[in-house]
């Protein structure tokens, strides 16, 4: 498939939005609908849904020429699920009644998206799920409750997965649908976390309705069409560029600079080792995003997540000590229920407790070990004793 | 020392990748090392009198013309850069070859590229050394970091002792108070003494000079520079040699736990040791990415070069030493024989952390380049 524009048609099109449509007097909303319908929202996807069918290493330079314009953007921290994952796979295995009815809303802000996996019994084993969709004509009936689940308060949509066959092996009998989270059957209450405020809920879902048109990929497939989103889950890294000293090492470095009264000598040394992981790590993402570009996509973007989790934990653990008197307080435990998820925001004792989380969230690190050492190392899978058993027969 | 809040200042962005011609050299070297340095053979060779097989050095000198890669072209070199160097360096590291070629190729050579602008003796060394007919080692203690070169002989007179590759070498570039001199490894008063080196694949020796005579190719400040330059390319491109030991490892370690049974199933599919080596996976992965940063800053004469070569060696010396030490406790009694190749790569990856200064020497390089003082 050849590109249907290249670079100077992309700059073209951008130039043209934003002559049309001068950030300066267009209202945010607006602008962000005029740059979806241009095809400047995502570039590699297709033409009507935001997309131009270009390479999408070309977007970085849309990107780079509407923030040197100051146009508003899509800020992809409230809406990150809805970006990273649903929308991916709604363009993979959406109808196009779907891909048109949910990704302008989706990418332009209007409508937040959650993701409803996660269940009290089932976590990193996903596929154990226990929450039941029925058929009742053409809807399905959800029963169930979900976990853990990010900004459920602020969202329009939720993905959720469900099982629709309780007779089948648990891999098979999943099926993935798209649920209102505004429906009355579905109750969202605050989990209030390590940090004291509430970004994660508990959601019940009780006797929820769900249009079969609503669902997405086959009756049955469902755990299939969650591979993608979780795949696009853990490798959502990669795709920009860190400056040095981007991240969690950032803050602690400018701290030692300003604050030499609270330099120790173990401090130093620990200061440096993780100053160092951190230059490689960014390092690391670089050369990742490089890849992309050059259409080698290689497997390092598995290994990112782990690496960052690690570091931002040691980081802010070492920036906690190094405040001394002041690290033994906290800036406010108030129960919030925030509509951003923010790693790096607030103080170090936030940081350090948020951080926590970035090895839990989107799939432990255990996980993903797991992962890269089957999927990347080839090493064999362990034994397991649940791969031909009816999911109703399995001990839980 | 004054506190600064301005954000570091960026450099430009590095080619991390591999180019075409990069990855053809690689084959090359590759294809060379597995006919003439398979681990057998390096094993019988490090108890053969002769540190070397001349006729691998010949193939990859000059077969390949490796050794004038950082030559330009008008001084009989290739004409080439770090960044193709690194890549002789991984595979030279891969396969633990025993060749003078970081210490000759990259450390003696990069020193006399400093000197050789008006031609004279440097240059002509140079084409020497570029053609592979001859080689020379800088004859400063193995360990020495690039930022504190070890204090210089007062003149051709004295001992240096753990000079890697002196044993090999027919040129010695000795650093004194009167300049940088360039010692014939046969002149008389000069004499090399072979020591017992920990890494059996790459020699160290006692350089003694008795009142010796060697032509002078440097003043006192043009030979502190061109140190300096040496020593800051062998640590910058070691990062490459610590690389390519790191994923032989690996990649040793995974072949072998996936075939090894215990227990009634492969070792590998244990998740203790799937996930150190997952880890270690992640640990090169990365080392490849700080290692290629520090090829190209070289190649490219970056200013960011010296920070991007004190990040690579803070890093990539511990990655080499742990997955070596992995692949010997992975591959449990085996791993401890002399007949197994791994020693060979723990014995490299652990010298290694030490030449040309330790992880710690240069995270204090760090500490200093971007302003992170000691207390
Ligand atoms: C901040 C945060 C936000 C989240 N947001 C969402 C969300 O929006 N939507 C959503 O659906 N979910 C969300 N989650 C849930 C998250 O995906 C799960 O918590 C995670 O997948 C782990 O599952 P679990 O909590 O059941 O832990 P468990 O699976 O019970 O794990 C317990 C421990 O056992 C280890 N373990 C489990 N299995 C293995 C194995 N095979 N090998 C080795 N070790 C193993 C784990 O690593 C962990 O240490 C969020 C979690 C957090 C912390």
């Amino acid at each position: 498939m050849s590109p249907a524009v290249d670079a100077a048609e992309l700059r073209r099109r951008t130039r043209d939005l934003l002559a049309a449509h001068p950030p300066a007097t267009t209202d945010r909303t607006d602008f962000l609908k005029a740059r979806f319908d241009a095809g400047l929202a995502w570039v590699h996807y297709p033409e009507g849904l935001g997309g131009l069918d270009a390479p999408r290493s070309l977007q970085q330079a849309v990107d780079a020429e509407l923030a040197a314009a100051d146009a508003p953007d899509n800020d992809p921290r409230r809406i990150g699920i809805g970006l990273g994952m649903a929308a991916p796979t709604i363009l993979g295995f959406g109808t196009d009644e779907q891909k048109r009815r949910f990704l302008r809303p989706l990418w332009v802000g209007e409508e937040v998206w959650c993701q409803l996996f996660s269940e009290p019994g089932a976590g990193s084993d996903l596929a154990a799920l226990a929450t039941r969709a029925v058929r009742d004509g053409d809807d399905w009936v959800v029963d169930g409750q979900k976990v853990w689940t990010s900004s459920a308060h602020a969202a329009r949509w939720a993905i959720l997965i469900a099982r629709t066959d309780p007779d089948l092996p648990k891999h098979r009998g999943i099926s993935y649908f798209i649920c209102d989270v505004t429906d009355p059957g579905v109750d969202v209450r605050p989990l209030r976390q390590i940090t004291g405020e509430a970004e994660f809920n508990e959601v019940f879902l009780s006797g929820v309705r769900i249009p079969d048109s609503h669902r997405l990929g086959p009756v049955g497939e469902g755990w299939k069409v969650a591979q993608t989103t979780l795949m696009n889950e853990r490798v959502s890294i990669g795709g920009s560029r860190i400056p040095r000293e981007g991240g969690m090492i950032g803050p602690v470095s400018r701290t030692w600079r300003e604050r030499p009264e609270l330099r120790t000598h173990d401090t130093h040394q620990r200061l440096l080792t993780l100053w160092v992981e951190a230059e490689v790590a960014r390092l690391t993402g670089e050369r990742l995003r490089q890849q992309l570009v050059a259409g080698q996509p290689g497997p390092e973007g598995s290994g990112m997540k782990l690496a960052f989790a690690r570091l931002n934990q040691q980081i802010s653990g070492l920036e906690v000590e190094l405040l001394g008197d002041e690290g033994l307080l906290y800036g406010d435990w108030t129960m919030v229920r925030p509509e951003l998820v923010d790693f790096t925001g607030r103080d170090a004792g936030y940081r350090y407790l948020r951080s926590k989380g970035n090895s839990i969230e989107g799939g432990t690190s255990e996980v993903l070990l797991n992962i890269v050492a089957e999927r990347v190392l080839g090493l064999p899978a362990e034994p397991r004793n649940d791969k031909d058993v009816a999911w109703k027969d399995l001990s839980r | 020392m004054t506190a600064r809040t301005e954000p570091q200042p960026q450099p430009a962005t590095p080619d991390l990748l591999y180019s075409q011609d990069e990855e053809d050299l690689r084959s090359a070297v590759r294809a060379l090392l597995a006919d003439r340095a398979a681990a057998p053979t390096v094993i019988a060779a490090t108890e053969a009198d002769t540190p070397y097989d001349p006729r691998l050095w010949e193939a990859l000198a000059t077969g390949i013309g490796a050794a004038g890669l950082l030559v330009p072209e008008k001084l009989g070199g290739q004409g080439a850069s770090h960044r193709e160097a690194a890549v002789v360096l991984e595979e030279l590291g891969r396969s633990v070859a025993p060749a003078p070629y970081l210490t000759s190729s990259v450390v003696a050579t990069e020193t006399l590229l400093a000197l050789a602008g008006d031609g004279g003796p440097a240059a002509a060394l140079l084409g020497e050394l570029a053609s592979g007919a001859r080689t020379a080692v800088l004859a400063v203690p193995f360990a020495t970091p690039p930022a504190d070169p070890a204090a210089a002989l007062a003149t051709l007179d004295g001992t240096v002792r753990g000079i890697a590759d002196a044993a090999v070498a027919d040129v010695l570039l000795v650093p004194t108070a009167e300049g940088l001199y360039a010692v014939e490894a046969t002149a008389p008063g000069a004499a090399v003494e072979p020591l017992v080196p920990l890494d059996l694949t790459r020699p160290l020796a006692t350089l003694t000079l008795s009142v010796a005579t060697g032509t002078l190719l440097a003043a006192p400040e043009a030979s502190a520079t061109a140190v300096e330059r040496g020593l800051l390319a062998g640590a910058g491109l070691l990062a490459s040699e610590q690389l390519g030991i790191a994923e032989w490892c690996l990649t040793e370690t995974v072949r072998y736990t996936r075939e090894r049974h215990q227990f009634n199933r492969p070792v590998g599919s244990f998740q203790a040791l799937k996930h150190r080596m997952a880890q270690l996976w992640l640990e090169v992965v990365s080392a490849r990415a700080a290692a290629r940063n520090a090829a190209d800053a070289l190649a490219t004469g970056s200013p960011d070069a010296p920070l991007a070569v004190a990040v690579a060696q803070a890093y990539c010396s511990g990655v080499a030493v742990h997955a070596a030490e992995e692949c010997v406790q992975l591959h449990g009694g085996i791993g401890m024989t002399w007949e197994h190749p791994a020693h060979l790569y723990l014995k490299r990856a652990k010298a290694d952390s030490i030449a040309y200064g330790s992880a710690g020497t240069h995270r204090e390089a760090v500490a200093e380049l971007v302003e992170l003082p000691a207390p």
